[in-house]
C-alpha cells in the first residue's frame, strides 16, 4: 500500500518463511480478533517472547480500533484494511481506514502534568512506545507499525 | 441486589477488593459493561475504599484505561479512595508509560493495600 515503499528502502526482505495475512475488517467494535487471535498464533510460532507479543498486540489493537471507531466511525459501509507479516525478527502491520484521516501532531500530549487523566491519546503514545517504528501517511488514515527484534534479544 | 458480569466484588473490612472476570480486557462491548459495572460502586453503592486486584489479567487496552481513569475521578469526587495492586510487569509498563502511575495509588499486593487504607 503507500507505505511500502518506505518500508522496502529501510528493511530487508522479511523472508519466505514469513506468515503474512491480509484482511478488511467490519466497522464493527470487536472486529479486530478476526486478525489479532492469528496475530498471536503466529507471533508465538516465530519465537517472540511473550513481554513483545503483549506490546505487539497491544499497539495492533489500539491501531485497529482507532480505525474502527475515529477514522470510520463504526460506518458499516466502511471497512478497515490490516496487512501483517511476521517473520522471527520482524513484524510489519498497515492498519488503513476508510476515513477522512488526521493530523497524529495534533494530538495532545497525554503525559503532561494537566492532561495525565484527560481523554485521549494513550493508545498513539502506547503505539510509539513499544514499536520501533510508526508512520503515518500524508492523509492520516493509515498507519504502518514495525518491531524489530534488537540484536542480542531471543 | 447487583449483579455483576464483568467484576467480582467481595469486601475486606471497610474495603471493598474487586477482580477482573475477564482476563483480557480489550473487547469494546465488554469494556462498556465493566464501566457501568465499575461507576455502580461508587454512585449506587455508595462504596468509599475500593481496591482493584489486577490478579489474573494479562492484557487491558486505553479504552480500560478511560474507565479506570473515570473511575479514580468518581472516586475522589465522592471523597473516597482507590488503590490498586497485583499488577503484571507489562500492564505496569503500560501505566508508566503513559503517567497513570503517578494519578493512580498502586501498591504490590492486596494484604499491603488494604493496611494502606
Amino acid at each position: 500500500m503507500e507505505h511500502d515503499a518506505a518500508a522496502k528502502q529501510s528493511h530487508s526482505d522479511p523472508g519466505r518463511d514469513a506468515w503474512r495475512r491480509e484482511i478488511d475488517l467490519p466497522s464493527e467494535r470487536g472486529a479486530s480478533r478476526l486478525v489479532t487471535e492469528d496475530l498471536l498464533e503466529q507471533l508465538g510460532a516465530h519465537g517472540w517472547s511473550p513481554s513483545d507479543i503483549f506490546s505487539i498486540h497491544l499497539a495492533a489493537e489500539e491501531a485497529i480500533v482507532n480505525g474502527i471507531v475515529h477514522g470510520n466511525k463504526l460506518d458499516p459501509a466502511k471497512k478497515v484494511h490490516v496487512s501483517c507479516i511476521v517473520s522471527r525478527d520482524l513484524v510489519r502491520i498497515e492498519v488503513t481506514d476508510d476515513g477522512a484521516g488526521f493530523d497524529p501532531a495534533s494530538v495532545p500530549d497525554c503525559t503532561a502534568e494537566d492532561r495525565l487523566t484527560a481523554p485521549g491519546g494513550r493508545g498513539l503514545l502506547l503505539m510509539r512506545s513499544f514499536m520501533t517504528r510508526i508512520e503515518y501517511n500524508a492523509k492520516g488514515n493509515s498507519v504502518l507499525l514495525e518491531k524489530k527484534l534488537e540484536p542480542g534479544e531471543s | 441486589m447487583t449483579t455483576h458480569h464483568r467484576i467480582d466484588v467481595s469486601k475486606v473490612g471497610d474495603v471493598t477488593v474487586v477482580k477482573f472476570i475477564d482476563k483480557k480486557i480489550l473487547d469494546e462491548a465488554s469494556i462498556q459493561e465493566l464501566g457501568v459495572e465499575l461507576f455502580g460502586l461508587v454512585e449506587q453503592l455508595n462504596r468509599k475504599s475500593i481496591l482493584l486486584n489486577f490478579t489474573g489479567v494479562e492484557f487491558l487496552s486505553s479504552a480500560a484505561l478511560g474507565k479506570l481513569i473515570t473511575l479514580d475521578r468518581k472516586v475522589k469526587a465522592a471523597k473516597g479512595r482507590m488503590k490498586m495492586c497485583n499488577i503484571r510487569p507489562e500492564i505496569f509498563e503500560v501505566f508508566q508509560i503513559t503517567k497513570l502511575n503517578k494519578v493512580f495509588d498502586i501498591r504490590k499486593e492486596e494484604a499491603e493495600a488494604i493496611a494502606a487504607f
